[in-house]
């Protein structure tokens, strides 16, 4: 093959790559900046103080407040229930487990298949439950069924954290005559706290922009919840219910949710970032 | 401690379970093959045919993969072997980022962007389309999907040694022959496994998708058509769990076939996964 | 130093970043005589041995100083073609990198990019090198099985192959028998003194038996700088810089 042919595929190949990198950045900016562009007429201070007046998808006058505290709370407590169980189930495969590999193998590969589960499903099982316990759409039932989408999430992320705490210190620990808990909780949560937040930070950005779990579980709904078992407007929903509405202030309140979830995610996205970057410098090596 | 750790394993167990015996109702009037296979979904007779949703479902993404792998290669590629150090370190933030957005989030530009550009470009192609369609719904998941499939295939490129792409360039291999011949041929099961996992994500997506993808209930013919995949039409239809009986049976029963199908993916893509990583230690 | 110099560097400097690898290196390597590279780890080596086939022009952050000629060609002018310089030279890595096809395919892959397409022509090329390498015995009837399915010194061996199938002018060793067991190594190094009736060799090594064994020539390096040079009988009878004398006692590795 003469040479210059091969410099010339080589060309078209560079040009190719730098046309899909460009594809894959552009479409970022552009999904961001119609979200920017959009939602910087709707977003004003009434729109986020002010639940909807005369009902979420035809009333005109109101703003998104139900549906931002509905997706704090909701999101904050399902990333709390999470992290209950989350945590000591990834110090658990990485302590307690240390003799039996095949029980640590076997919780990873069930995490694993947690992980790929659609949310949708979850949002079905979680209508299942509800429907068994009895509850209604509510706060509570959307708390409990994002709580099993993060779990997984979170798991992962802590125990990929917590498995890099060197075997040695633990050991180190443990050969002073700490009992296997005392090892556990304050060497390597120690060790790991700014990556164990982070992997809560992860699956609060996951958990909050999440629709398709809360759709069947945690309702709708024009006011702010002041109780687990009310039901509880997110914001995921609000875009989805309100975009196609006929009436403009409606949707406007929808390109307001947008742009409000979004700016939630990028903050809680830069905030584990900055968390990681943090917990490069503590790890012991 | 012990028994919280059993808790994964359990919730997989329930998840089944309780997706199977839901869809009993639905099983038991109609015979599997018929559920699968027929395209009528007529609840209020009784029939409750997915084949229209599944071929839906496979239409979009199938039509996404095809648009998303070869970008996502050529992009991995590209930050792997031949982009500057400064643009690598931006990439990849931004590449998390795009992975961050919420479904609805790209729902909603899809609605704005994608749809009015289908429909304005379809009649090049001698098709009419009211923009909601097979095509939005792919390029849509496409974009969405891009992440997961380049940033795996990055860690497959990270995995293979410097030394060996240096053994390929001192034979006077040009970096992109060193690219061809030796980095892909050397991850190619990597990449395989990437691109499998991409595609169970796809799958499973159901919101972006469903804003932009026509929701009519019939075998798409073209990528102008639309389409309605077997997670919009659990979305759609929940508020008539409760009206039309056995509707909540089957929507249960199609919640349980895509956990299935999305399951067996996963399953493959992990198995080559840390089949490549063992190899490599 | 007697007959033509093949390979001349002149004041080299190369450093990582803020790091320098390299103090002004300069040195002639002689033409068809094996050059030894030896000092401890660290002192820059592996880093000058790169530099002869410019594999270090994609790492980040490089800055590289001086000129390297061969033949009266700078190979570090901009506008020398850079796959042109590497086809002078073949490779052998201190962990055989085999790459990911068949025996046949990996010999014929250097051939195959600069343009031997005919079948025959490579199977003559294939069979030559590998009896060039001294492994054509061992692999003659499984020339399409998978290279990584050989032992690591035949593998080490079949890089070898590899590199000469280009028809180089210069092979460069990268601690080339370091990863492999005593036998495979003595073969590799009977395999290099073969070698150096057609071609100029340079090996770097930390073994200072080896370089014993094999030098003709022999270049100190210590802390990236070039500590003294000279054909081997002279240096190893009586090095004249203290730090040599050091290093060969054993006092610094």
């Amino acid at each position: 093959m003469g040479f210059r042919r091969r410099k010339w595929e080589e060309r078209v190949f560079r040009v190719l790559m730098a046309a899909s990198t460009f594809i894959v950045l552009g479409s970022l900016l552009m999904i961001l900046g119609t979200v920017v562009i959009k939602a910087l007429p709707a977003l004003n201070l009434d729109m986020i103080t002010r639940t909807p007046e005369g009902g979420f998808y035809l009333g005109k006058a109101g703003g998104i407040k139900n549906a931002i505290l509905g997706s704090l709370y909701l999101a904050s407590g399902a990333t709390l229930l999470a992290v209950l169980l989350s945590l000591p189930i990834a110090l658990y495969i990485n302590t307690y487990s240390m003799r039996s590999k095949a029980w640590a193998v076997q919780v990873r590969f069930f995490l694993d298949v947690l992980w790929g589960v659609p949310s949708i499903v979850y949002g079905a099982f979680g209508f299942i439950v509800m429907t068994l316990l009895g509850m209604r759409a509510s706060l509570l039932a959307g708390i409990l069924t994002v709580a099993l989408l993060e779990l997984p999430i979170m798991a992962r992320a802590m125990d990929e954290v917590i498995r890099l705490v060197p075997s040695a210190l633990i050991d180190a620990s443990a050969s002073l005559g700490a009992s296997r808990l005392q090892t556990a909780l304050r060497v390597v949560l120690r060790q790991s706290l700014p990556g164990i937040l982070t992997a809560m930070l992860i699956a609060f950005g996951r958990g909050i922009g999440d629709a398709a779990s809360v759709l069947f579980t945690a309702g709708f709904t024009d006011h702010v919840p002041t109780s687990l078992t009310q039901p509880a407007a997110t914001l995921s929903l609000a875009i989805f219910f309100q975009l196609g509405s006929p009436i403009p202030e409606v949707r406007a309140r929808a390109y307001a949710s947008a742009a409000v979830l979004t700016l939630i995610i990028l903050l809680v996205s830069l905030a584990a970032r900055a968390l990681s970057r943090k917990l490069r410098k503590h790890i012991i090596p | 401690m012990r028994l919280l750790s059993a808790l994964p394993g359990l919730l997989v167990g329930c998840i089944l379970l309780g997706l199977l015996l839901k869809s009993r109702g639905v099983l038991s009037m109609q015979p599997l093959s018929r559920l699968l296979f027929s395209t009528a979904w007529k609840p209020l007779k009784g029939q409750f045919g997915l084949l229209a949703f599944l071929s839906g479902t496979l239409w979009v993404t199938l039509a996404a993969m095809i648009l998303a792998v070869p970008i996502s290669l050529l992009t991995a590629v590209y930050l792997s072997e031949f982009a500057p150090r400064f643009l690598r370190g931006l990439a990849k933030p931004l590449i998390d980022l795009l992975a961050g957005i919420p479904s609805v989030v790209f729902g909603v530009w899809g609605v704005l962007l994608i749809v009015p550009f289908v429909a304005r470009i379809a009649p090049l192609f001698g098709a009419y389309s009211s923009g909601y369609s097979v095509l939005a719904g792919a390029i849509v998941l496409a974009i969405m999907i891009f992440p997961t499939i380049i940033l795996v295939s990055l860690e497959v490129f990270t995995a293979v040694s410097r030394d060996l792409r240096d053994a390929s360039l001192a034979l006077g291999a040009t970096r992109w022959e060193t690219v061809k011949h030796v980095v892909l041929r050397k991850g190619a099961q990597g990449l395989i496994a990437a691109v499998v996992l991409g595609f169970s994500r796809a799958f499973g997506e159901t919101m972006a998708v469903l804003m932009v993808v026509g929701n009519v209930a019939r075998l798409p013919h073209s990528l102008f058509d639309p389409a309605y995949p077997l997670p919009a039409l659990i979305v759609n239809h929940y508020g008539e769990m409760m009206s039309i009986p056995q509707t909540e049976s089957a929507l249960m029963f199609s919640a349980l076939v895509l956990l299935l199908i999305v399951f067996v993916f996963n399953f493959a893509a992990r198995l080559i996964l840390t089949r490549v990583e063992r190899r490599i230690q | 130093m007697n007959n033509s110099s093949h390979l001349r560097i002149r004041n080299l400097s190369i450093s990582f970043g803020d790091q320098q690898v390299l103090k002004n290196v300069s040195l002639d390597v002689a033409d068809r005589r094996i050059t030894v590279i030896v000092g401890p780890s660290g002192c820059g080596k592996t880093t000058l041995l790169k530099s002869l086939n410019r594999l270090l022009d994609s790492v980040d952050d490089v800055h590289i100083s001086g000129h390297i000629f061969v033949d009266d060609d700078d190979i570090y002018d901009p506008k020398v073609e850079v796959t042109r310089v590497r086809k002078k030279m073949g490779l052998l890595s201190q962990k055989p990198q085999v790459l990911p096809m068949s025996i046949f395919d990996n010999i014929a892959y250097g051939p195959r990019l600069h343009g031997v397409r005919n079948r025959k022509a490579l199977a003559a090329i294939v069979e030559r090198e590998l009896h060039a390498a001294g492994l054509w015995d061992e692999v003659k009837d499984r020339l399409h099985a998978p290279a990584a399915r050989l032992s690591v010194g035949q593998q080490q061996r079949l890089c070898l192959a590899r590199g000469l199938a280009v028809e180089p002018e210069i092979i460069l060793g990268d601690e080339p028998t370091s990863a492999l067991d005593p036998q495979s190594s003595r073969i590799v190094e009977e395999r290099l003194i073969a070698l150096k009736a057609d071609y100029t060799v340079i090996v770097v090594t930390h073994i200072l038996r080896q370089a014993r064994r094999i030098a003709d020539d022999i270049a100190f390096l210590y802390l990236g700088e070039l500590v003294e040079h000279g054909p081997a009988s002279e240096i190893f009878a009586a090095p004249r810089d203290p730090r040599t004398r050091s290093y060969f006692s054993g006092e610094i590795s």
